[in-house]
């Protein structure tokens, strides 16, 4: 339990200081809007649903990278990192909450933009929003990792997308898949089993990439 | 406690350190001296772990959870005030009975009148106090501390002198300085690098 008491201080850290710098919150909710307000123009009438969605995704990964971005900042700053690294916590707790944080972001920011997508483009069934879900999971366990490593290295902003994306793909083809295909609960199953090969993967290899 | 043999740091072609020898006993206090880019700072993080040397070996005899690393930065959050940073290092570090420890730690550096402010509207002193009460939370049987007293004016400094004092003999301490005059009374080995 220990644990898990360490990942919620962490993640409850993580939050607080969000809501104070309003650094990354507000940048994603702008961000989502005003790209799905840019699509909305932009794409071709009768173009149909489906272009729609992936317009969606789009939307989605890219304003996770502008969050997945920012997630570290606050630890490079006064050298914290080195704070929760010496620290006799496991140190994938340090990667579970801001995984967590990162998750609650994220979920902020759609809970705006999914309704305008409703309102602008096209309906989203239960089958389609579990699929967000799932991505979402996906996107932060993976890119809160990715993250950490883009922070340590000089060129962050160009690091992380090209770490990031190839490994976004799958989760777009998935949640592509599951607002299109009739089949669409392959989709959440193919979803559900990358969040959870990815989660352990990035829980497990965490330390390596904060310590030398 | 901490014994080094052949220390050598290099950063790509450029040798930080090289050929260090250390030996800290139990409850020794050793400075650690030199000029600026000497390498005090690196030897003092491959110390606390943070960093691994490129080649030589390093025992150091003591469990992370018992370590206190004071750092050039604070290793603090700027958007949180310092109860609430220390609360979190409180929690992570198991400390028992964190709270009155916290309030007296904040009493004994001056900082408990501005326990509620955010520590990005600190002076460079009160973060450089904070991140010493920050190093002493869980109270460490083994300290390395690297300059401890930078940007503390004259009143901070006199604060830690009373706590080394009161350390000294009791706990292992490795400490850098640029300037060893205000420590030299305390040490019992110096380390000068070139």
């Amino acid at each position: 339990m220990t644990y898990f008491a360490d990942v919620a201080a962490l993640t409850r850290k993580d939050l607080k200081v969000e809501l104070r710098a309003r650094d990354t919150l507000p940048a994603m909710l702008l961000f989502v809007l005003s790209t799905l307000v840019v699509f909305r123009f932009a794409l071709p009438q009768g173009a149909g649903d489906d272009a729609a969605y992936g317009l969606l995704w789009v939307a989605i990964v890219f304003t996770a990278l502008l969050g997945l971005g920012r997630a570290w900042v606050p630890e490079q700053e006064h050298g914290v990192l080195d704070g929760l690294v010496l620290a006799p916590c496991d140190r994938s707790a340090i990667w579970f909450g801001k995984t967590l944080a990162t998750l609650a972001f994220l979920v902020a920011a759609q809970v705006v933009a999914l309704p305008a997508f409703v309102l602008f483009f096209a309906p989203l069934d239960a089958t389609a929003l579990a699929g967000v879900v799932l991505a979402d999971v996906g996107i932060c366990a993976v890119g809160s990792l990715m993250a950490a490593m883009a922070a340590a290295g000089r060129a962050r902003e160009l690091l992380l997308p090209l770490l990031m994306l190839p490994l976004a793909i799958p989760l777009v083809v998935g949640g592509v898949g599951a607002a299109v295909s009739p089949e669409g609960e392959r989709y959440l199953l193919f979803l559900a089993l990358y969040d959870g090969v990815f989660a352990v993967l990035s829980w497990a290899s965490f330390e390596y990439v904060i310590t030398e | 406690m901490i014994r080094a043999r052949g220390i050598e740091k290099r950063y790509g072609r450029r040798r930080v350190l090289a050929g260090i020898d250390l030996d800290v006993p139990l409850a020794g206090f050793v400075l650690v001296t030199g000029s600026n880019g000497s390498g005090k700072t690196t030897l003092l993080r491959i110390v606390a772990g943070l960093a691994a040397p490129t080649r030589g070996t390093l025992e150091v005899d003591v469990d992370r959870a018992r370590m206190g690393f004071l750092a050039h930065e604070p290793l603090v959050y700027r958007e949180l005030t310092a109860l609430e940073n220390l609360d979190l290092f409180g929690r992570l570090y198991r400390v028992p009975e964190r709270r009155e420890r916290i309030g007296m730690l904040l009493e004994r550096f001056g900082l408990w009148e501005a326990r509620g402010e955010r520590v990005s509207t600190y002076s460079r002193g009160m973060v450089q106090r904070l991140a010493l009460c920050r190093t002493l939370l869980h109270d460490p049987d083994l300290l390395v501390l690297d300059e401890p007293y930078s940007a503390l004016d004259e009143q901070g400094a006199e604060l830690l002198d009373r706590e080394l004092d009161e350390l000294v003999g009791r706990r292992t301490l490795v400490v850098s300085t640029h300037d060893p005059r205000r420590l030299e009374r305390l040490a019992t080995g110096r380390l000068a690098l070139a």
